[in-house]
């Protein structure tokens, strides 16, 4: 369920479907073979295993597209940690996604110095153009969702974008189309 | 320069002179441009005497804070017996800057040498480098650079040689402002939620792993090659008003102005011809309403402010507002301050940690506030409520945020009334300039 | 104590002097003031996040969170100065712009640090007009519900899971004002310890579904008694509602429990209020149990004991005070006695040091033995044909009727009439602990009092009244009028009592000779104004 479900300050992230236990499909460990080794290699860079948690998190991203919960509690053995803890810091930040997501993931920044730049614009060209509609709903063929996110750091390239993990500059409302035709 | 633009001739490019050319980028393009010879140098150097450099030069903190650097480094004195740390904070996330994403892509082996060096001088075998997680461009730029430099033995057991260890890693952020704070940065090192810790104990002395620990901003650690070259005379020669702010520093510009980029001036330099010579002015030429200079968390200018503000750290503060993080958001007539102001308040109540309980329900309810005012369902209480709240989110915090969030909208009420009034009498929005409803 | 740097401050006007280290807030207690607080607590790691504790400090620029900064020497600390007062006001408008009107329906009620802050400092009225936050009510297992939307983020609970139980089930969930108390799914809060977030959470977001809409809190009575659930011996307050035991709640003791008391204890409570009691003397005549009166009781009782060798079944539950004068029933013409005491799991609470749900589930094991009672799971063995059976307070489940039937004659002294006592020649109603006063002695050794908590039912008496008049009936001695006398009685007769009495144990207790050294200073004010005495 989003939180809160009423009141509060909406998250531009999400709404976050809990499966139940019982519904989900076994889970297939992520670190094994090479992978248990990259995290064993990120490990040895900290004096603590808790350090490499944040890598570790971004590592099952890479593999599965998302964070389950069954993801956050192997992360939580192979670190030496509790599952509760894993998620309390898996919900603290914005980038995990902690259900699957579309295809493509488009992050658009409309804080303040893109505000005043067409972000808006460049949000309801995108939510037109692939039919989306909505905020943080799938497009109808279930490729792409679409959120607006704080600050991305590139202001003067105003209205930046990510695709998934591409980071696309100067985006105005007339380029989306043309962007979104790129796309496989 | 202003890249993306050619560089203006008032400019004085030295982080910036490379932005642009692909070259720069690898090793063998950074050592052609006189890479890692400063490194060289400060390996043969005391580590005291490269301190007493920086401190010497006058480098502050460019991320915004403006403390003084050779007095930070001095605080993390080598020989306690304990390991060091240094962290480099590449977490930039303050709206309006964007200077490090540029150091990162096109001179990732200034920062990689940068480090070396502070790290070198203060007693610290690692550095971690904190970047944010959206910034994956600077994320691939880095991993090469800091392979390259591992491959050509300039990092390592045996740091060029001299027998040091200088290791260096890259830490993924994973989308939270509030880790570009340095406790909280140290806490999402650590493996944690990103909640600022209370001072003291200072990072000098208790910082990730408890260990003394010091971070500094990327383009802070980027400026330091140079000046360990040139000298700290030279450094401290570039100032054109006050004699505590020297150097150049990377403006981030944005918003409505002709040619948004990163621009690089001596420490005094005009503001009113750095933006309407320098930048360009205005987009087709409207008029400029009013300047955030320092990112978001500075208090906004108005144009006469601005024109009349020399480019340093007291500058600013002479002129209402703050140097920050050197990020220039341009706002022009056509906007209305109302709505800039609600949409800078609710990016505060997205990224507040929710620790301390004045920036947990602060940020949310001033967001709520000045939306209503913006969407004409305000009242002139609304402004009452919202002077007090910023009073009681003003110094009662474990760190900043709080504060931050209530700067635009204090500075925005306190220099723009007019505009939040016009919405809860019920007009359109209301341009100042203009006056025309 | 000659090692410890002493600070010198002045915090409201006061001159306080306490060892370096010490926080404001702590040094201010000393000085009889309390600065409010929420996140802030004596048996938690430090938080500094509620930001209610901001006082005024002189030449510090801005307020400081008086939990989280040490005194410096010479400090002049303003707890009410204006500056003060505003920022304290605007940490209670900010908690409760969000916070839903749920005083009517909400088990804090009465004891909510919100309602008492709000009510101290707080704003007369509200100026948020936007809609509230909500989330749904949540089931942490255990005893434990969350209610978020009454959540102020303290923390408190997050804390006492992960560094005093070492078992991080709780966390918080999101960041800024969506932020609230999350765990994860399948592991519940099902520590043994879990139960004590309920009381560390200063309102009502996390209640005891035990305790759930069943009293308010200002209709019950406390009293100080001890947990009889084990032999840790926690400090405990029982919580009485007309007459019936309706909740228990740890009582602070910095050498015992710290702040706490484990869900097993703080939940056996029922048994205490059970209604099947004996509440007369009874005595068998013409083949029948007959009430009678207490006086021909007793005696009925002396005349089967007068010439006979008895065996005392006794019970870890009797206090020290029933003990010492049982076992001097048993001893009379020679006579053995033993005990049995059930078992369980032990449960330690790993962050504290040496507290623990103990395997023996029952307060007086130790007491029982030091007064000569043989532990043993056949308590039985020892009972020789002909002798007379004292059942002191032991339910006899599980012993069959032939073992009792070797003895002459049967004496029920207890709180009920077991059944397979139907044989009993007399019995005589007492009271249990929360009907009487007393003393158990823990694990440790440690002699910790209890007070009478509810009123008696029927015409039971408290076992040391009653032991008291058979022994006085059978010439041994005159009767006791005052527990304090019988323990006066025990101090003089025992070597590991010596020294003690009631005034020197206070309400915090005192280990006995032989133990963790000799008594311990004599407590302040007789009613235990030990250290650490701060609110849990």
């Amino acid at each position: 369920m989003s939180r809160p479900l009423v009141g509060g300050l909406e998250s531009p992230d999400l709404a976050s479907h809990d499966t139940p236990a019982h519904e989900r499909e076994p889970h297939v460990p992520v670190f094994m073979g090479a992978v248990r080794q990259e995290l064993d290699e990120i490990v040895a860079r900290y004096p603590s295993k808790m350090a490499a948690l944040l890598p570790a998190l971004w590592i099952v991203q890479r593999e599965r597209g998302w964070v389950s919960e069954d993801s956050m509690a192997e992360v939580a053995v192979a670190l030496a940690l509790t599952p509760a803890y894993v998620k309390g810091v898996v919900t603290f930040y914005t980038m995990y996604h902690q259900h699957p997501v579309t295809k493509y993931f488009i992050q658009v920044c409309t804080t303040s110095p893109c505000g005043i730049c067409g972000a808006e614009d460049v949000v309801k060209a995108l939510l037109r153009h692939t039919r989306a509609g909505e905020l943080g709903v799938p497009s109808p063929d279930d490729r792409f969702t679409v959120i607006e996110v704080e600050c991305l750091g590139a202001c003067g390239f105003a209205t930046p974008i990510m695709i998934n993990d591409e980071f696309i500059e100067s985006v105005t409302a007339q380029s989306v189309p043309e962007i979104l035709a790129r796309l496989a | 320069m202003g890249y993306p633009h050619p560089s203006h001739p008032r400019e004085t490019p030295i982080l910036s002179r490379h932005f642009g050319e692909p070259e720069a980028r690898t090793l063998h393009g950074w050592r052609g441009r006189g890479g890692y010879q400063a490194l060289e140098k400060a390996l043969g150097m005391a580590q005291g005497d490269i301190v007493n450099i920086v401190k010497d030069s006058g480098l502050r903190g460019r991320g915004g804070a403006g403390f003084p650097t050779g007095m930070k480094w001095s605080f993390m004195k080598p020989g306690d017996g304990k390991p060091h740390y240094l962290c480099c904070n590449a977490d930039e996330s303050e709206p309006g800057t964007f200077k490090d994403r540029e150091i990162m892509r096109w001179t990732p082996h200034a920062l990689v040498e940068g480090c070396a060096i502070a790290a070198y001088a203060m007693g610290a075998e690692t550095t971690y480098i904190y970047i944010r997680g959206e910034f994956t461009e600077p994320l691939v730029w880095m991993d090469r650079a800091i392979r390259e430099a591992y491959d050509a033995g300039i990092l390592g057991a045996n740091a060029m040689g001299s027998g040091k260890r200088l290791d260096v890693h890259v830490h993924k952020g994973a989308g939270a402002y509030i880790c570009g704070e340095e406790t909280a940065l140290m806490e999402s090192l650590e493996g944690k939620r990103g909640n600022p810790r209370i001072k003291p104990p200072f990072p000098a002395v208790s910082g990730v792993f408890g260990m003394p620990t010091t971070i500094n901003n990327v383009e802070t650690l980027a400026a330091v090659p140079a000046i360990l070259m040139q000298g700290a005379e030279w450094y401290k020669g570039m100032s054109l008003s006050n004699p505590k702010s020297t150097g150049t520093k990377l403006y981030s510009v944005c918003g409505n102005i002709k040619r948004p980029g990163t621009y690089e001036v001596v420490m005094g330099f005009p503001f009113g011809e750095f933006l309407h010579d320098v930048c360009g002015g205005g987009v087709e030429r409207r008029k400029l309403k009013a300047v955030i200079p320092g990112g978001a968390s500075v208090p906004i200018q108005t144009m006469a402010e601005a024109e009349a503000t020399l480019m340093d750290y007291e500058g600013f503060v002479a002129q209402g507002s703050m140097l920050g993080s050197g990020g220039v958001i341009v706002i022009d007539e056509n906007q209305s301050m109302v709505r800039v102001i609600a949409r800078l308040a609710r990016f505060f109540a997205h990224e507040s940690c929710g620790q301390c309980t004045q920036c947990r329900e602060g940020t949310a309810w001033m967001t709520k506030i000045v939306e209503r005012i913006r969407d004409g369902q305000g009242t002139m209480e609304d402004l009452d409520t919202l002077l007090d709240m910023a009073d009681n989110m003003t110094g009662t915090t474990i760190c900043v945020l709080s504060d931050s969030c209530a700067v635009p909208v204090v500075s925005g009420i306190k220099k723009f009334r007019s505009e939040f009034e016009a919405l809860i009498q019920g007009k359109r929005f209301y341009n100042v300039l203009t006056q025309v409803a | 104590m000659a090692d410890v740097k002493m600070i010198n401050l002045t915090i409201e006007g006061r001159p306080v002097s306490v060892p370096e280290g010490t926080s404001i807030l702590e040094a201010a207690k000393t000085a009889g003031i309390l600065i409010p607080h929420y996140c802030y607590h004596p048996g938690l790691p430090v938080a500094g996040v509620c930001r209610m504790c901001l006082v005024e400090v002189e030449k510090a620029p801005k307020l400081v969170p008086s939990c989280a900064s040490a005194v410096a020497e010479g400090q002049v600390v303003r707890v009410h100065a204006e500056r003060a007062l505003e920022a304290r006001q605007g940490v209670l408008e900010f908690l409760l712009i969000n916070h839903p009107l749920d005083c009517p329906i909400c088990d804090q009620s009465g004891e909510c640090e919100l309602q008492d802050y709000t009510f101290q400092e707080g704003r007369a009225d509200s100026r948020y007009r936007d809609p509230k936050r909500f989330n749904p009510v949540e089931d942490f297992g255990g005893d434990v519900l969350y209610v978020p939307n009454r959540c102020i983020l303290c923390t408190r609970c997050v804390r006492f899971m992960d560094d005093v139980a070492h078992d991080t089930v709780l966390n918080v969930s999101e960041r800024g004002d969506r932020a609230l108390i999350g765990k994860f799914e399948g592991k519940d809060l099902t520590h043994a310890w879990a139960g004590n977030v309920v009381d560390l959470c200063p309102v009502g977001a996390l209640l005891s579904k035990d305790f759930l809409n069943k009293s308010r809190a200002w209709e019950l009575d406390r009293t100080a008694s001890i947990c009889p659930s084990c032999t840790q011996g926690c400090n405990t307050m029982l919580e009485v509602r007309e007459g019936t035991v309706t909740r228990i709640k740890p009582r602070p003791n910095e050498d015992v429990n710290k702040f706490f008391m484990c869900d097993h204890g703080r939940l056996n409570y029922r048994w205490i209020n059970r209604t099947d009691r004996a509440e007369n003397p009874h005595v068998r005549t013409d083949g029948r149990l007959r009430s009678i009166d207490w006086d021909v009781a007793v005696h009925a009782a002396a005349s089967l004991l007068r010439d006979s060798r008895a065996f005392v079944l006794a019970s870890p539950f009797l206090s020290n005070e029933a003990l010492h004068l049982l076992s001097r029933v048993m001893r009379r013409n020679g006579g053995a006695g033993a005990f049995r005491v059930a078992v369980g799991e032990e449960a330690p609470l790993a962050g504290v040091e040496d507290l623990s749900l103990r395997r023996d589930r029952a307060a007086n094991v130790h007491g029982a033995e030091l007064f000569g009672f043989k532990r043993s799971d056949r308590p039985l063995e020892g009972l020789r044909d002909g002798d007379v059976l004292v059942v002191a307070d032991d339910d006899l489940d599980g012993i069959g009727a032939e073992e009792i039937a070797r003895a002459s004659h049967l004496i029920v002294i207890g709180t009920i009439l077991p059944a397979t006592a139907h044989e009993a020649g007399v019995l005589l109603p007492i009271t249990n602990f929360a009907e009487e006063e007393g003393t158990f002695t823990n694990l440790r050794g440690r002699v910790q009092r209890f007070l009478q908590a509810k009123p008696a039912p029927g015409s039971a008496r408290p076992s040391w009244l009653v032991l008291g008049d058979l022994l006085g009936a059978l010439g041994e001695q005159d009767s006791f009028y005052l527990p304090s006398d019988v323990f006066e009685s025990i101090a003089k007769s025992h070597s590991a009592f010596s020294g003690l009495s009631y005034e020197t144990l206070g309400l915090r207790g005192l280990p006995v000779l032989g133990e963790a050294g000799s008594p311990g200073p004599v407590a302040a004010d007789g009613l235990g104004a030990g250290a650490g005495g701060a609110r849990p």
